[in-house]
């Protein structure tokens, strides 16, 4: 078992695709930071100094504390505390793991969705095709941001105001995702209209094979390699659209901080002098975008097949 | 020529209609506007009453056909949040809006189209490798941090510009404009850098691609092989051939401007149609939001019928295109 498990990570890293990653070095070094996002924040209470949730464990003469390294700072505090007294490193720590869960979770719904009305749209063609497409195009023409600010301030008018709050992490993954699947269906429909005409769709059809069966089993994974490209971006824009909505204050509570609420808090303190506490969490999300975007640029120019 | 321009007048049509039947939906179903215009003592025969009156017992598609009569006379409802005709402020908020988004553009494109120029002609000189870095940094730097970055430096650390409102605004009939005084010049000039950013990143790696493979074809090559000079080459013959795309996603760029002018009017505090917006969505303020919708629906489709037929004038191939799949 671990023989064949080492021989197939050989085949990966032996393989084109693992040769063009080794060769680039902003590949490795953008997948590399990506990681360590995504490691600390899945053991964000392991990796992070104090609990920021646990509001009972903040002193407000802390509020406000600088950096470590600036005068008047405290080694408790490295990158300083925030307005409420809480330690900033931890307050992005976790704020990281809200945006990528709503991040991931956002996407994974806006993949579910498109992927299924591509391979729908393109395996059946005709009349489906053209309506599911139509409203598509309908969708393409408003700017994503647009889509989820609506999709979310309708969501709040429905619910009562004291459940804001509580749904917030849902409606934000719900709007996103929905938001973003005609990228993904537009690239399925495509490939799967180029497929659907190929020998082995037509052998599975003689044989009598379920046309869903056929999708899913067939068409689904020769289509994977762009929809994984997509994935990728669709990642880097639904963490910075919910970084945007959450700085519009329509998006995670104060409670729960996303590093878009911390900006947002932060920025009613630049005027009195209180930089760090929207500078750091802006420069963390900053970083995580640009490592998603450049892992999502390299496998897009690495899938390609006109470049090789 | 004219049956694509019927057609694809047919279809904005359609879109607008789509977008009106969600704005009517919004209006009809998220929130009760009996229980927004009366208040809590009123009992409910004389509800009843208002409710035949104001038509809200009709079938809904004829309530639908109401709403669009509506809609076209430019009759949106009141605001819940302030009680006033929701046409009157969205009007009064859309000037700010759009000069805030054309000033954008047009600094994105001056900037934009030379740097991708360079760096298209020149791909291996340090500037355009800094222009590279520079626009990826742009790309994944969120609009809002850039904004709140130059805020705090041109606001509190170097005293420099404005840093929230419209500054002094001079008012020419219904519009009102800030780029005709001093301090409306310096406020804009924040917002629009922030707001342009996105857009001159875009350009500039669009224009990069597109001359980077225009460059490499054989009618450039054999331009250089008649002697033409450079000059002739790089801006007659490959730039000319580069900006068929750039005009497209200029063009379709603005309707993404006005969009997200939403989060560089939040930043700044520019009194545009955004920031009204926000207000309407953080108060459940339906009417605001579905008449936004829709206005701005409008735009945008405005936007895209006008680039779709400028790009079937400029690119006689696509004509050719079509002659030739229709058998002719």
């Amino acid at each position: 078992m671990t023989d064949t498990n080492t021989r197939l990570l050989y085949r990966i890293y032996d393989s084109d695709i693992g040769y063009s990653f080794r060769k680039s070095r902003i590949a490795v070094a953008a997948t590399i930071v990506t990681l360590i996002y995504f490691l600390a924040a899945i053991f964000a209470p392991l990796v992070a100094p104090t609990n920021p949730y646990d509001l009972a464990s903040l002193n407000l003469s802390d509020a406000f504390t600088p950096p470590a390294w600036v005068e008047g700072g405290s080694s408790k505090f490295l990158i300083g505390a925030d307005d409420q007294g809480r330690d900033l490193l931890s307050a992005i720590i976790f704020g990281a793991r809200m945006s990528l869960l709503v991040g991931f979770a956002s996407t994974f719904l806006a993949f579910v969705i498109g992927v299924s009305v591509g391979l729908v749209a393109g395996f059946r063609g005709g009349m489906v095709d053209a309506i599911l497409m139509r409203i598509a195009d309908i969708q393409l023409s408003f700017p994503a941001i647009l889509v989820a600010l609506l999709i979310d301030g309708v969501a709040r008018s429905v619910m009562p105001s004291d459940m804001h709050d509580t749904i917030a992490l849902w409606v934000l993954i719900f709007s996103i995702g929905i938001s973003g699947w005609v990228n993904f269906a537009r690239t399925v429909r495509g490939s799967c209209m180029v497929e659907r005409g190929k020998e082995y769709v037509q052998a599975a059809r003689v044989i009598g094979i379920k046309s869903t069966t056929i999708m899913v089993r067939h068409l689904l994974p020769n289509v994977m390699g762009p929809v994984l490209v997509i994935a990728t971006i669709q990642l880097a824009v639904a963490i910075l659209l919910e970084a945007a909505l959450s700085f519009l204050g329509v998006g995670m509570p104060l409670t729960k901080p996303s590093l878009g609420t911390l900006i947002n808090t932060g920025q009613n303190f630049l005027y009195s002098g209180e930089w760090w506490i929207t500078i750091f969490p802006g420069v963390a999300l900053a970083i995580l975008v640009l490592a998603v975007n450049l892992v999502g640029d390299w496998m897009r120019d690495a899938l390609n097949p006109k470049l090789r | 020529m004219i049956a694509f321009a019927v057609r694809r007048f047919i279809q904005a049509i359609v879109v607008l209609l789509a977008v009106s039947l969600i704005a009517f939906v919004m209006f009809k179903y998220v929130g009760d506007p009996i229980s927004q215009m009366v208040g809590p003592e009123t009992p409910i025969d004389q509800r009843e009453a208002l409710r035949e009156q104001l038509g809200l017992n009709d079938p809904v598609p004829l309530q639908f056909m109401h709403y669009l009569g509506d809609v076209v006379q430019g009759n949106f409802g009141r605001s819940f949040r302030t009680g006033l005709a929701v046409d009157r402020v969205l009007l009064e908020r859309i000037p700010a809006t759009l000069e805030l988004a054309i000033v954008a553009v047009l600094y994105a494109v001056v900037a934009g189209i030379p740097m991708g120029v360079y760096s298209g002609l020149y791909p291996d000189r340090w500037l355009s490798k800094f222009f590279q870095t520079v626009s990826l940094i742009g790309i994944s730097l969120p609009t809002f941090f850039v904004g709140v970055i130059l805020i705090y430096i041109f606001g509190p650390t170097l005293n420099l510009l404005p840093t929230f409102g419209r500054g002094e605004v001079v008012h020419i009939g219904f519009w009102s404009t800030g780029l005709l005084t001093v301090s409306g010049l310096k406020s804009i000039i924040l917002p629009a850098f922030t707001l342009g950013m996105f857009q001159l990143t875009l350009i500039m790696r669009l224009v990069r691609s597109e001359m980077l493979e225009v460059l490499r074809t054989d009618y450039i090559k054999f331009a250089r092989a008649r002697g033409l000079s450079n000059r002739a080459v790089n801006f007659g013959h490959a730039l000319k051939n580069t900006l068929v795309p750039v005009i497209t996603v200029i063009g379709l760029q603005l309707g993404q401007v006005i969009a997200f002018a939403i989060i560089t009017e939040a930043v700044f505090q520019w009194p545009g149609m955004g920031l009204l917006f926000l207000q309407a969505i953080q108060f459940a303020d339906v009417p605001v939001m579905s008449t936004y919708l829709l206005v701005v629906a409008v735009f945008f489709v405005a936007i895209n019928l006008v680039v779709d037929l400028l790009y079937y004038v400029i690119d006689p191939r696509l004509r050719l295109d079509r002659a030739v799949a229709q058998g002719g």
